[in-house]
């Protein structure tokens, strides 16, 4: 009866690895996709039926960093053999690269990864530096009406970003500050700030007590005893809250469309605008994307350990 | 009782030290954090709650008139946003319904030891850390009707998805569903590691029918963190802007944010947007407001 019952189990046990590998499969599909799709040849991206094995090219990448137009008429030859490889492999696409004098046009594509990079930096760094004081402020001391503060600060995060988004564009316009860099980075301060609280007082209430007054006892000053006790034991806890930190700042669309359109432009609302009219170029978009969605990709694997935690702000700790 | 000892302990002997006080740190670490956020969150909603009783247009040079309730008043009688609402809420149904069966399925199909099950979990974890924008933007190129590979490996032939009027909302959901149903399966997996194993040792004892087991033992022991994803979800899901405004331009699929955000970034009607602003962000207060009554509850256990 026993036998019959474990092997029973063992049955459901297989037949749900095989549904397990079937869902991710699914799951994949799309990453999968896009990302086979920066790879492609334009002439296969959007065949039918879906074209699976191909000989992947860089080419998608080159067109996705330089500004180009289409030629007219096929390339001169002697032109063509004196052209780098890089631009031979546009040239082989009926496309010539834009210059001023000897310099190669950039695309806008560069300069909004850029602006991402710095935004999102730059607001993790500030956010993450103020929520870990906060945090340990709230984990340590006591304050009234603790409660109703963290309720408070948690619920700044909930705030829809377009109900935000409507006063502070006003507000930006009227002291100069939309289509700045600064201006993003103060928004996603703002955006990610309650969620670096909420997460480094957990992280904070886990570090005992006792080490700091060990600390006190021997003649630290409660400050030194945050930077030399606290600080180091919280690491893990501060670079997984970076980390989540980092990518909000990086994903977020709805304040950058609204407040950005040229100079302090990051990815989000860029990538999508190259769809644009007329027969859009997917190997260029998908590269775009591929590109875009990798460091996020990376520091997926990176988190793992804390994903639970940082998507309930803390509140599951496994 | 000893933490608050030594709370207490630690406030009432600063002066002996050198540097700051502890009051002085706690401040110091405390006040700017809060002071940003009434200047950069409060203060800005405050604004509009001002501008939200007039007819200000930011697009006009005319000076805001003060209008009292009308705004208000002609919004709530307005079918159109009304429409708007119906339509969020039926985008919330599907989506998070959806979600939470596809993420709870996976996560007991997960809720096993086999090779490389960290590796497959992250794996799935993917989708929901990636920009909504840049996610909606490529499964344009998956639910594309003449050559995407749904309509191929579905044999739906050239079926509109994004385009017709009856479908693009279910698209939009089912690309919602890709993304947050890992979000559901990593709450349920805690969950479900957390139901002791001689539950289930005891009903294997007592010959419970799997069913049986699931029904009066997982399910229950599973009920409150599920019940946290969905609050989540929910509130989430009814603020969804990003990806329906990416992947469709159909009158079917204007949620209330893209409302909100039309409203008040193309037509420049400010002064009506921000009293719109209010009724979302009131609805939205009240499922925080459940969301985090209930996130204590758990905790305190």
């Amino acid at each position: 009866m026993a036998a019959v019952k474990s092997s029973g189990r063992a049955a459901v046990n297989r037949l749900a690895v095989v549904g397990v590998i079937i869902a991710t499969l699914i799951f994949l599909a799309p990453i999968y996709w896009i990302a086979s799709t920066a790879f492609k040849p334009r002439a296969l991206a959007t065949t039918v039926p879906p074209t699976v094995l191909f000989q992947p090219e860089i080419t998608s990448f080159i067109k996705l960093f330089v500004k180009r137009v289409q030629m007219n008429k096929a390339v001169d030859p002697a032109t063509y053999a004196a052209a780098p490889w890089w631009e031979q492999r546009i040239m082989d696409n009926g496309e010539r690269v834009l210059r001023t004098g000897d310099n190669v046009q950039l695309s806008g594509y560069p300069s909004r990864f850029m602006n991402s990079l710095i935004i999102a930096i730059t607001s993790t760094v500030l956010a993450v530096g103020m929520g870990t004081f906060t945090a340990y402020g709230f984990s340590r001391f006591r304050v009234k009406g603790e409660a109703d503060l963290l309720f408070f600060i948690l619920s700044t995060r909930m705030l829809p970003p377009i109900v935000v988004a409507i006063p502070m564009f006003l507000m930006y316009r009227a002291v100069g500050l939309t289509d700045t860099h600064i201006g993003l980075i103060i928004l996603y301060i703002a955006f990610n700030l309650s969620f670096s609280v909420w997460l480094m007082k957990g992280f904070m209430d886990e570090i005992p007590k006792e080490y700091e007054e060990a600390a006190l006892v021997d003649g630290y000053t409660r400050m030194q005893a945050f930077f030399k006790i606290v600080l180091p034991e919280a690491a893990t806890g501060i670079a997984a809250t970076a980390v989540f930190c980092f990518i909000t700042a990086w994903n977020e669309y709805a304040f950058a469309l609204i407040m950005t359109n040229r100079r302090a432009q990051t990815a989000p609302p860029f990538i999508p605008s190259q769809l644009g009219s007329g027969l859009p170029d997917w190997t260029v978009i998908a590269a775009g994307t591929f590109l875009f969605l990798l460091p996020v990709a990376i520091f997926t694997f990176a988190l793992r350990g804390h994903l639970l935690r940082g998507v309930t702000f803390g509140a599951i700790r496994k | 009782m000893t933490s608050v000892a030594t709370k207490m302990d630690s406030l009432a002997r600063p002066a002996q030290r050198r540097g700051l006080s502890d009051l002085g740190i706690r401040n110091l670490f405390i006040i700017p954090t809060v002071l940003f956020l009434i200047v950069f969150n409060i203060f800005p909603l405050i604004y509009s709650l001002g501008y939200s009783f007039t007819d200000f247009s930011a697009s006009a040079n005319a000076p805001a008139n003060f209008v009292g309730l009308r705004n208000y008043r002609e919004l709530l009688g307005d079918e159109n946003i009304w429409a708007n609402f119906v339509i969020t809420a039926k985008y919330v149904i599907i989506s998070v319904s959806g979600q939470m069966i596809v993420g709870f399925g996976l996560a007991l199909l997960l809720n096993r030891t086999f090779p490389m099950k960290g590796l497959v979990t992250t794996l799935l974890l993917l989708p929901m850390m990636m920009s909504a924008a840049v996610v909606g933007l490529f499964w344009k190129l998956l639910y594309d009707p003449s050559w995407g590979i749904i309509n191929y490996a579905l044999g739906l032939g050239d079926f509109a998805w994004l385009s017709n009027p009856d479908a693009a909302l279910f698209a939009i959901a089912i690309t919602d569903i890709w993304m947050w149903a890992p979000f559901v399966m990593l709450l349920s997996l805690a969950g479900l590691s957390a139901v002791p194993k001689y539950l289930y040792e005891a009903a294997a004892i007592d010959r419970a029918g799997t069913w049986y087991t699931f029904r009066r033992i997982t399910l229950p022991l599973v009920a409150p963190i599920l019940l946290i994803a969905l609050i989540f979800r929910t509130m989430e899901a009814f603020k969804t802007f990003d990806i329906a405004y990416i992947m469709s331009t159909q009158p079917t699929t204007e949620v209330i944010a893209i409302r909100l955000y039309k409203q008040a970034f193309q037509q420049w009607d400010t002064g009506k947007s921000c009293a719109l602003a209010y009724i979302v962000l009131i609805m939205v207060l009240a499922i925080t407001n459940i969301y985090v009554k209930y996130l204590n509850k758990v905790k305190e256990r």
